[in-house]
This record gives C-alpha cells, sequence and structure tokens, in this order.
C-alpha cells in the first residue's frame, strides 16, 4: 500500500473544514470497502480523515414518528435497533443479508451508503474502466456479465451498486443529511446516487467536501409490513444477483399503498416506481405482481450472461409481494 | 495498543493494517492473514468485545481501544472446538473461534439474524442461524458440522 496521512478530527466542524483544505483526501469510516481499493490502487487518496471518532452514533426518533439515524451507527447496531425491527423491518433484513457478522460491526450508515460496486473490471487496474479510469472504455461490455445490471446502464457502463441497505431505504424514500463547510443540506435518497450516463466516474451528487451526517426515514406505517428478499450463489455472505425491498397495504383486498425496489440489477439502488404505479389499486392476485413486474423490467437491457436476471428478478417481485400477503 | 489486557507501545505507519500490527509489529501471529481483502475471517480478532475483520482495518483506527486475539481467548468454546474436531488444517481456526465468540454475545444481547423469520423477536440459536452467523468465516477443510456442534453445545 503507497503512504498515507491519516487525521482523526473529533467534531464534525474540524472534519469538514479538514477534507475541505485537502484536494486529495478522502473521510475513512469502517474502511470495509476504502481500505481494499487502497491496498489494490483503485483508490489512492494521499489522505484518510478517519470520521468514526465524530458523535453521529445515535439513532433518534423524530416528532410524528420518523428516525434520525447518525451517518457512524454501525451497520450491526441498526440493524438491531428495536424501533428499526418493530417499524421497517425491511431495512433489519436488507443490513443482515448483506456481508458477514465481523463487517457489519465495523461498516458504518454513511459508508455503506458510499459503496462503490464490485465489478471485477472496477477492481482490476489492468482493465479498461470508465468509472475508475474515465475514457478507457468498459471491460465489462465484452467481458463477463453475470453481475452485472439490466437497469440503468449506458454504453459507457454496467456496474451494479451493490449495497443491500441502500435499496430498502431507497424504498423507504430516506432522506440524506450532508454538511460542509457552505453548510447543510438535504438530499433525497432518489436524487443521492446517480445513474452513469456518460460519467460513470460520477456515482452521487455528493462533493467532495461533503460529509454525511445522518440518514432521516419518514414516518412510514405501511413498513411495518415490508420484507427484504435476496437472491445470490450462496445462501450468505455474498452479493445479490437480484433483490426486492417491498412494503404493502391491503384494504378491500386491493393494493391500497406499495414500496418497491431493487438491488442486484441496476447501476444505482431503483426504485421500481412503474412496478408501483401499476400495482396501485389493483386487486390482490398473482397477475397484478406479474404485471407490475413485467412494467418494471420492460425496460432492462440484458448482456449474453444477465439475461436470467430478467426472469430472475420478475419471479422474486412476485414471490417478495406473495410473502407480504401472508 | 491495547492487546488482550497489555499495553503495547508501537510506532506504525498510518498504512499498516491491524492484522499486520499484531503479526508483524507485535509478533501476535495466532490471527491469520488469508484473503486480506474482507472474503474469509482468518483474521477476526475482537474489538470491545466485537468481533471485527483485522485485514480491513488500520491499526491507527484502534489505538486505545480493547483488542483481544486468539492469545488472549479464554472460553470453553476452545475445548468444545477439539472435542467435535471442529478443524482439520487448523489455519481458519483462530478466527472461527474469536467469531463464535462475538457471534454468541450478539445473540445474548439480543441481535437477529438474515435467517431470523420475525425480527422484531428475539431469536433462539437455532443450528440455522449458528450457520447464518458464522458464515463470515470460511473453512477450506470443511470442517463446519464439527465447528456447529460445538458452539450448539457451548451455547446450551
Amino acid at each position: 500500500m503507497r503512504p498515507l496521512s491519516y487525521l482523526r478530527p473529533t467534531d464534525v466542524r474540524e472534519a469538514v473544514e479538514t477534507i475541505a483544505s485537502i484536494p486529495n483526501a478522502k473521510f475513512l469510516g469502517g474502511g470495509t470497502n476504502l481500505v481494499d481499493l487502497i491496498r489494490r490502487d483503485v483508490e489512492h487518496p494521499d489522505t484518510v480523515v478517519d470520521v468514526t471518532a465524530l458523535p453521529l452514533d445515535e439513532v433518534t426518533e423524530l416528532p410524528g414518528g420518523g428516525l434520525r439515524i447518525g451517518a457512524l451507527i454501525r451497520n450491526s447496531h441498526l440493524a438491531a435497533h428495536p424501533l428499526v425491527r418493530t417499524r421497517y423491518p425491511m431495512l433489519t433484513q436488507a443490513i443482515l443479508m448483506g456481508a458477514s457478522g465481523q463487517l457489519r460491526n465495523m461498516a458504518t450508515v454513511g459508508g455503506n451508503l458510499l459503496q462503490r460496486t464490485r465489478c471485477h473490471y472496477f477492481y482490476d487496474t489492468t482493465a479498461a474502466c470508465n468509472m475508475r479510469e474515465p475514457g478507457t472504455g468498459c471491460a465489462a461490455l465484452t467481458g463477463f456479465t453475470r453481475n452485472h445490471a439490466i437497469l440503468g446502464t449506458s454504453a459507457h457502463c454496467i456496474a451494479t451498486h451493490p449495497s443491500d441497505m441502500s435499496v430498502a431505504l431507497t424504498a423507504l424514500d430516506a432522506t440524506i443529511e450532508v454538511e460542509s463547510t457552505r453548510g447543510r443540506r438535504r438530499i433525497p435518497i432518489a436524487d443521492f446516487h446517480v445513474p452513469p450516463g456518460s460519467t460513470p466516474q460520477i456515482e452521487t451528487t455528493l462533493s467532495h467536501d461533503e460529509l454525511i451526517t445522518a440518514v432521516e426515514l419518514p414516518s412510514l406505517p405501511v413498513a411495518k409490513n415490508s420484507r427484504y428478499r435476496k437472491v445470490r450463489d450462496r445462501a450468505s455472505y455474498a452479493f445479490a444477483l437480484v433483490s426486492v425491498a417491498a412494503a404493502l397495504r391491503v384494504e378491500d383486498n386491493h393494493i391500497a399503498e406499495v414500496r418497491l425496489a431493487l438491488g442486484g440489477v441496476a447501476t444505482h439502488p431503483w426504485r421500481a416506481t412503474q412496478a408501483e404505479e401499476a400495482l396501485k389499486d389493483r386487486p390482490v392476485a398473482e397477475e397484478s405482481f406479474i404485471a407490475a413486474a413485467d412494467a418494471e423490467l420492460a425496460a432492462a437491457v440484458s448482456q449474453p450472461d444477465n439475461a436470467f436476471k430478467v426472469e430472475l428478478a420478475r419471479r422474486t417481485i412476485v414471490a417478495t409481494l406473495r410473502a407480504l400477503m401472508a | 495498543m491495547r492487546v488482550n489486557g497489555t499495553t503495547r507501545p508501537v510506532e506504525l505507519e498510518p498504512r499498516v493494517s491491524l492484522l499486520d500490527a499484531l503479526r508483524e509489529h507485535m509478533g501476535l501471529t495466532g490471527t491469520k492473514k488469508g484473503c486480506d481483502q474482507g472474503a474469509c475471517g482468518a483474521c477476526t480478532v475482537l474489538v470491545d468485545g466485537e468481533r471485527i475483520l483485522s485485514c480491513l482495518g488500520l491499526a491507527v483506527q484502534y489505538e486505545d481501544r480493547e483488542i483481544t486475539t486468539i492469545e488472549g481467548v479464554d472460553h470453553p468454546l476452545q475445548a468444545a472446538f477439539v472435542r467435535h474436531d471442529g478443524f482439520q488444517c487448523g489455519y481458519c481456526t483462530s478466527g472461527q473461534l474469536c467469531s463464535a465468540v462475538g457471534m454468541l454475545a450478539e445473540h445474548r444481547a439480543g441481535m437477529p439474524s438474515a435467517v431470523t423469520e420475525e425480527v422484531s423477536a428475539r431469536p433462539t440459536l437455532t443450528t440455522e442461524e449458528i450457520r447464518e452467523r458464522m458464515s463470515g468465516n470460511l473453512c477450506r477443510c470443511g470442517a463446519y458440522n464439527g465447528m456447529v456442534a460445538a458452539i450448539e453445545e457451548t451455547a446450551r
């Protein structure tokens, strides 16, 4: 690993002033992604600003029933929080289906949102990759694409976003609070991750000098009846081939309210708005679920090795909705 | 750094991982380097009682924290692993043991897992739960059955 400078501020003001003054510095949380990327020379900051000593690790109730989640709470602690387990079970499940017990004890909520893709061409510094090295091309487009995206792709990048937690947060309409020396702003999660387009190196709307300080969940009674389902190559400790976060409320045998987001199939956490639209006020029946999945997946563009994901996503959407009926 | 109840003065560059600090700078070679990329669990240690992967942490992040490596573990799980043949080559064993100690504490604290059907309830430590909770530790000899039996016996 190349030499690194290390700083550990103890308050948010000091942290954002530090990052603003060092152009090639990066914030460091639990290290589960960044330390690995630095070691492999995919990322090469000269300075890491460790934010884990900042007092941002509380979960507090908001007036009206929402939750404010400090950006530095560890993934395992958030998953185990009683209010998350009872009010937003899909979030607990999504977190617990990601990584391993050890990694979840290290990883922070802010860091999870900023995870970088697990595309093997992104990791392979000898391969062409527009995300890592803009303008070099995309080796995945002519390579092995089993793990790649079918939604949100472009001619420049087909890498999947790896986070499970972010898929649940997308279904739950979370808001991300960020702070810099220029002040504080709030970003709806739908505007946080961006599709690759012609600039795959830009993955979020966050600026270099901005620190994620909190994630807020709205009061959302429908989320009490919610689930996260993940399909992968082995039963545990693997990234998703397809995952579905869903919440459902039924009235008079019709769908009164539904939330649906997909992981493992898209370049960013994917809110399934087409499917949600197709489900609204429909009778609760297998045919409604299938029609909704088809509506969402009509835009899918697959590669030779990941064409199976279209059918797998369709079946996983239907199975997750069916489970919420039980 | 505070390791196994002892304060050890070390001078390290920031780029040194916690794993390399333990093995190369403190001579505590019980913690193993498997993949060095967070995929195998061989380097698991306990920090303030919680299991983590020492390969993905910078040592400097853990100054003033209480680190426990296999050299500092004294737990009934160790004898249970021997009784149940919970290893073959032994390379993953120190990570398995540290992980199991942390896992049992997580379960005692009421933490659910990915296979807990009702996440708002207090989970029972079934065989399926143990396998899921230990999935971050790979064993290429495939000694999983013995390990699960040892953990089940100890948890009882």
